[in-house]
């Protein structure tokens, strides 16, 4: 099970990478290989407003759905319209293709992105899996 | 891997996709070992049966199989078993792992003039079901598998090993059950296993791969056969199930649930099992409530889930008698709009 080092994490298991204002978001390794093969994936739409910690979106797998929660506060700038095609890309490439949404955030006076509290550090976010047994 | 009714058990081996579809073009292997195995045995064998059950397992030839149901006295469905008639007095009766302490209770309280044993922990279980598993199943055991018909059995060996090899499954393929001592099964699993693996020439789709309890519930869905719990259960009897056709009340003897079951066939079942395509790609899933075209809810989802082989979700439900399609389902708050189709999903015999 892999959990990249430079990335963040929520405790509903998505994972979110920073570059400037755009956040990317997707479910974790962890997450994607406990559903099983994800069949379909609704998105929020482009232009909306989403709040972390809030469901903006459902995963269906064969045998479960699941809220997903985004883990910033923003605007939607860009979802992943390959999943509609291909939902099997979140278990073949939770971090690459298997991405779903971005959205642009606020940024802080020196240019960093203000990003919630309580997101997880790749080490906070491994503990908690192995935790989950 | 997951718990199920006491025995811990794969979801999955890789991919529950790629297992369902394995069965459907190759061969898949089930270890089905949890199923719980009860002898009845003795000259009143057959005679004790046709009153526990509300099938006719005296009528069965020697080497023949049937499905049927233990019901209670108000006709509600206790299990769904398959009996094999192992010889002229000795009956295999399998019932679900969830229910067998259920199903034994009941036939030792049923069946006087016979002997009841509980085989559960002396029998395991291996499947190979698909339309490769009696190409890969002959290459390891000594029997006639062209000359056993579905639904038939013989004793025999597997992997040099004794074993009652039966026509059976739940999965809509053909394949065949292989009920053998626990500790033969590792055996029984590997020579499968090595026979599959060449099997076809290693063309696409041939493959025998080992499949899991998620695969088996999408298979059995696919091919319309209910699951203890999802479609039956005590508060229903065989005829809301769409099974009327297990109940023999033209067996001449008396059996559990006879007068229930004679009126609720007379009567005609209060609901209907009913089978559902979504429009959306939103899964009706266990529990949902199914809605008319005006809102209100007239049955719920047994079970529902994504066809592999449909490529759109499918479920069944309890739907009220004289409603009719096509319906809504609220999918967690948001009405999703389903047809009605015939059950089952899939037909094997209908396919190119």
């Amino acid at each position: 099970m892999s959990v990249p080092v430079e990335l963040r994490y929520t405790e509903e298991h998505e994972w979110v990478a920073i570059d400037g204002d755009t956040a990317s978001v997707g479910i974790t390794d962890y997450a994607a290989q406990s559903l099983g093969d994800v069949v379909y994936v609704s998105l929020p739409a482009v232009g909306a407003a989403v709040t972390a910690g809030e469901p903006c979106g459902e995963v269906e797998s064969t045998k479960s759905v699941s809220d997903l929660y985004s883990p910033v506060d923003g605007e939607v700038t860009e979802v992943n319209e390959e999943l509609d095609d291909d939902p099997g890309l979140v278990n073949a490439e939770p971090y690459g293709a298997g991405w779903m949404f971005r959205v642009r955030v606020a940024v802080g006076t020196g240019g960093e992105a203000a990003l919630p509290p309580g997101l997880l550090t790749a080490i906070e976010y491994e503990e908690l899996t192995k935790s989950a047994g | 891997m997951t718990d199920f009714a006491g025995w811990l058990m794969p979801l999955r081996y890789g991919s529950e996709t790629a297992e369902h579809i394995a069965v459907r073009t190759g061969a898949g292997l089930f270890d089905l070992s949890h199923m719980g195995e009860i002898a009845v045995t003795g000259p009143g064998a057959g005679a004790a049966l046709d009153y526990a059950v509300c099938g006719w397992p005296s009528a069965l030839a020697p080497g023949r199989a049937r499905y049927t149901m233990l019901c209670a006295p108000d006709g509600g469905v206790l299990d769904d078993l398959v009996i094999y008639r192992q010889g002229p007095e000795r009956f295999l009766v399998v019932a679900n792992a969830a229910n067998t302490a259920v199903v034994l209770g009941e036939l030792r309280s049923r069946c006087s003039g016979a002997h009841v044993q509980d085989e559960t922990a002396e029998t395991g279980l291996v499947a190979i079901q698909g339309p490769n598993a009696a190409g890969i199943l002959a290459a390891v055991t000594d029997l006639d598998l062209d000359a056993m018909r579905y639904y038939a059995g013989a004793y025999g060996t597997v992997a040099g090993r004794p074993a009652w090899v039966a026509r059976t499954g739940y999965t809509g393929e053909d394949g065949f059950e292989i009920f053998c001592a626990p500790g033969d099964c590792e055996r029984v699993w590997t020579a499968l296993t090595e026979a599959g693996a060449g099997f076809g020439g290693g063309a696409p789709g041939t493959a025998l791969v080992p499949a899991g309890l998620a695969a088996r519930d999408t298979l059995r869905l696919e091919a319309g056969m209910p699951l203890y719990g999802n479609e039956l259960g005590p508060d229903v009897t065989p005829y809301e199930a769409g099974l009327g056709r297990v109940v023999r009340l033209d067996k001449p003897a008396d059996f559990v649930g006879r007068q229930a079951l004679a009126a609720r066939a007379a009567d005609g079942p209060r609901q209907v099992l009913t089978a559902l395509v979504a429009r959306s790609r939103r899964v009706p899933r266990h529990g949902y409530a199914v809605l008319s075209q005006s809102g209100g809810q007239v049955g719920v989802v047994t079970s529902g889930a994504p066809s592999p082989t449909l490529g759109v979700p499918i479920a069944m439900a309890y739907v009220a008698t004289g409603a009719s399609g096509p319906f809504g389902i609220d999918v967690r708050g948001k009405t999703e709009p389903a047809d009605v189709t015939e059950l089952p999903f899939y037909d094997r015999s209908k396919q190119g």
